[in-house]
C-alpha cells in the first residue's frame, strides 16, 4: 500500500516570536524551523504500518526550499521518498490541501497522515480539507488506531474522553501525540538521507481566500502581584479571589 | 454585506453545549452589525430544551434528527450540513471551536469551496469583517478577513459571553431524516476518569514537577474538589507518568481558558503558557520567585506548595462552608 504523509515546516515551539516590519509576519532572525512536531507522530504511524504490512511511505510538504530540510528529517526517520510542492507565496490553508490533494491523487495514496495542528498558525484545516477533497474518510485527532484490511477503527480524543470510530480506506488521519512514539532518525538513516533526491513539482495556482491583514502582539498582561512566601499570604491571595477576581 | 447567518449548535447525550450557546450570541451580534437574518441548527437524536437557546438571540432552529445520529458521525454530520447551509442560504457559518467544531467546520470549507477562520477571539465590523485570532500558541494574534461570499468561522470557547438567557424562547423546526450516511461514525465514547474536564472547565488546578511525586497529587485533587474545578497537569509531570495526558495543558496538550488557572509546581515554559495564557485569572504557587509563571499571574505565593496549598484548601472549604 501506499502511504502518504504531509509534513509542514514551522518554527520551533521555543522559539521566542517577534514581529517583522510588514506588520504582517513574524522576523525569522534567529528563529530555527522544524518538523511539525505533530507530523513526527504521523510520520511514526505510516513506518510503523509499512514495517507491519509493507508498502510505501512518501512525504509531501508545500513551501519553499527552505521545507527540503523538514523533507530531509522526514527520509532520515525512514520515510522511502519525498516531494517538494514549491511555492514561494503563502498559502492559505485550503490552497495547501488542494496542492496536497491533487499530489495525493496522482500518488494513489489510499491512507494519509496529517499532524492535528501545525503550530505555526494553529489551524487544524488541512488533513480535514485535503480529506473532502478527495472524498476520503477522515479522523482527526487521532491517538489509537487499528486497521484491518479495509476496516478501521480509530481513537479520537475529545473533551472529557475520546470517541471510537469506525470507517474505512481510503483515509485521511491526523495525528494527536500518544499516537505513538516516534522514532528518532539513525545515522545510517541520516546519510541516507542526504542521497536521496527530493523530487519537486509546482502546484496549480491558487488564489487565498484568506487575507493576512495584520499581525500583532497579544496584549500585554500585567505583571502580577507576588503576595508572600509563605501559607501567611493565603488569606490575602483567597481575599482577592473572591473580592477583586469575583471567581470563588 | 450578507443575507444570513447560521451558527451550528453542537449537542452531546440531547443536550446543546454551553460554546454554542456562546456561539448563538456572537451570531445575534453579528446579525444586528450585519442587519441580517439569524437562525441555528443543530443535528442529533432527542435534544432536550431546545427552544431555550432563543433566550440568547436566534428565533428559528432547526433539528435535523435522526436516532443514529445521537453520536457524531463526520460523513453523515457533513452531508447533513452542507444541504442545512444552502436550504437556508446562509453566507456566514459559525461553529464553536470544540474538537467536533474542529472536525466538522473545514469539511464545510472544502464542499462549499469557501474561506475559513479558525479559533477567533473577536470580531471587528467595518468595510469588512475582521476576525481575530491567536496564532504561534498564542505568541501572537492575526486579524483576517475572508474574501470568499460564504465565510466560515469557529469561535474559541469561554472567550465570547453567552450573557443572561432573555427567556425567549425560538421556535424549533424538526427534520425527520432518513438514511443519513454513516460510512464514518463514532459507536463509543469512553469518558476519561477526571470528573471535568480541563478544555471545559471553569477553574482549573494544575500541577507540575514541583509537586515531587504522583502521590502527592491528592493535593492538587482535593483543592480542585473544593473549587469544584478539573485537574490539569504540565507535560513534565504526564510524561513522568503521574497524570493522564487528558489531562495536559499546553502546546502538546489542551488550549484552555478558564476564568481561573491555579498553576502550582509548575515552571510555566513557553510550552505550557501556550495553552494556558489567555486563562482570566492566574495563581502561581512556586517557590522559585524567579519562575517564569509569574510573568504572567495575576496573584502569586512564591513559597512551598506542601505547605501553602493545604492551608489554600483550608481557606477555600471555610469559605464554602459559609
Ligand atoms: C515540542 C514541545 C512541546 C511541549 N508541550 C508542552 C505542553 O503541552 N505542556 C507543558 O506543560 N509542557 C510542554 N513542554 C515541556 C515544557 O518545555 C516544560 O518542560 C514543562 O512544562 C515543565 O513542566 P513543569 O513546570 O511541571 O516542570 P519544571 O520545569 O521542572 O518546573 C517545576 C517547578 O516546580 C517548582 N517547585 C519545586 N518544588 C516546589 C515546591 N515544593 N513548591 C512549589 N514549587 C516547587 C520549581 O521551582 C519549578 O519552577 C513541551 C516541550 C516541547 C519541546
Ligand atoms: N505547507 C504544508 N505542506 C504539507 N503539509 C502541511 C502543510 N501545512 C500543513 N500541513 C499538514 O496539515 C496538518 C495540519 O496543519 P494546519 O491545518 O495548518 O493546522 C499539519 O500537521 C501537516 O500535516
Amino acid at each position: 500500500m501506499k502511504i502518504a504523509v504531509c509534513v509542514s515546516h514551522v518554527p520551533d515551539t521555543a522559539a521566542k516570536i517577534s514581529i517583522g516590519s510588514d506588520g504582517k509576519s513574524i522576523d525569522p532572525n534567529g528563529v530555527t524551523f522544524v518538523l511539525n512536531p505533530y507530523d513526527e507522530f504521523a510520520i511514526e504511524e505510516a513506518l510503523k504500518i509499512k514495517d507491519a504490512q509493507g508498502g510505501e511511505v512518501v512525504a509531501i510538504s508545500v513551501g519553499t526550499d527552505a521545507n527540503k530540510e523538514t523533507l530531509r528529517k522526514a527520509l532520515a526517520m525512514g520515510v522511502d521518498s519525498a516531494v517538494l510542492l514549491k511555492e514561494d507565496k503563502d498559502r492559505d490553508s485550503i490552497g495547501i490541501a488542494k496542492a496536497l490533494a491533487e499530489e495525493i491523487k496522482a500518488q494513489e495514496a489510499k491512507l494519509v497522515f496529517f499532524g492535528k495542528q501545525s503550530v505555526d498558525f494553529d489551524n487544524s484545516i488541512t488533513g480535514q480539507v485535503t480529506a473532502e477533497l478527495l472524498d476520503y474518510n477522515c479522523v482527526t485527532v487521532v491517538v489509537g488506531l487499528q486497521i484491518d484490511g479495509e476496516k478501521v477503527t480509530a481513537e479520537r480524543e475529545i473533551e472529557g474522553g475520546r470517541e471510537i470510530v469506525e470507517t474505512s480506506l481510503p483515509l485521511v488521519i491526523t495525528a494527536q501525540k500518544g499516537l505513538n512514539e516516534p522514532r528518532y532518525a539513525s545515522l545510517k538513516g541520516i546519510m541516507q538521507a542526504k542521497k536521496k533526491t527530493i523530487e519537486e513539482k509546482t502546484p496549480a495556482p491558487y488564489e487565498n481566500m484568506i487575507e493576512l491583514v495584520a499581525m500583532k502582539r497579544p496584549p500585554a498582561k500585567q505583571p502580577g502581584k507576588i503576595l508572600g512566601e509563605d501559607s501567611s499570604a493565603v488569606p490575602e491571595l483567597v481575599k482577592l479571589l473572591r473580592e477583586e477576581a469575583k471567581v470563588i | 454585506m450578507a443575507n444570513k447567518v447560521l451558527v451550528f449548535l453542537e449537542q452531546r447525550n440531547g443536550s446543546i453545549k454551553k460554546s454554542s450557546l456562546e456561539a448563538v450570541k456572537v451570531g445575534k451580534d453579528f446579525a444586528d452589525k450585519l442587519s441580517c437574518d439569524v437562525e441555528a441548527f443543530v443535528i442529533g437524536a432527542e435534544i432536550s430544551d431546545l427552544e431555550k437557546v432563543g433566550s440568547y438571540g436566534v428565533s428559528k432552529v432547526t433539528h435535523l434528527k435522526n436516532s443514529e445520529l445521537a453520536m457524531y458521525s463526520s460523513t453523515a454530520y457533513l452531508k447533513l450540513a452542507i444541504k442545512h447551509v444552502q436550504d437556508s442560504g446562509a453566507d456566514i457559518l459559525l461553529f464553536p471551536n470544540t474538537s467536533l467544531g474542529k472536525d466538522l467546520a473545514p469539511r464545510v470549507a472544502a464542499k462549499l469551496d469557501c474561506g475559513i477562520a479558525m479559533d477567533c477571539i473577536a470580531f471587528n465590523f467595518g468595510d469588512d469583517i475582521i476576525a481575530t485570532r491567536p496564532v504561534y500558541a498564542g505568541k501572537a494574534l492575526i486579524d483576517v478577513k475572508v474574501n470568499s461570499t460564504v465565510k466560515i468561522f469557529t469561535l474559541r470557547p469561554n472567550v465570547f459571553n453567552a450573557g443572561e438567557p432573555s427567556g425567549d424562547s425560538a421556535n424549533v423546526e424538526i427534520n425527520e431524516i432518513s438514511d443519513p450516511d454513516l460510512s464514518t461514525k463514532v459507536v463509543e465514547i469512553k469518558k476519561s476518569e477526571g470528573k471535568l474536564d480541563v478544555a471545559e472547565a471553569d477553574i482549573i488546578v494544575s500541577g507540575g514537577r514541583g509537586l515531587k511525586g504522583a502521590e502527592n497529587f491528592n493535593l492538587i485533587e482535593e483543592l480542585a474538589e473544593a473549587l469544584g474545578a478539573a485537574v490539569g497537569a504540565s507535560r513534565a509531570v504526564v510524561d513522568a507518568g503521574w497524570r493522564p495526558h487528558g489531562e495536559q495543558v499546553g502546546q502538546t496538550g489542551k488550549t484552555v481558558t478558564p476564568t481561573l488557572y491555579v498553576a502550582i509546581g509548575i515552571s510555566g515554559a513557553i510550552q505550557h503558557l501556550a495553552g494556558m495564557r489567555s486563562s482570566k485569572y492566574i495563581v502561581a504557587i512556586n517557590k522559585d520567585k524567579d519562575a517564569p509563571i509569574f510573568s504572567i499571574a495575576d496573584y502569586g505565593i512564591a513559597g512551598d506548595a506542601f505547605e501553602v496549598v493545604p492551608k489554600l484548601i483550608e481557606e477555600i472549604k471555610k469559605l464554602k462552608a459559609e
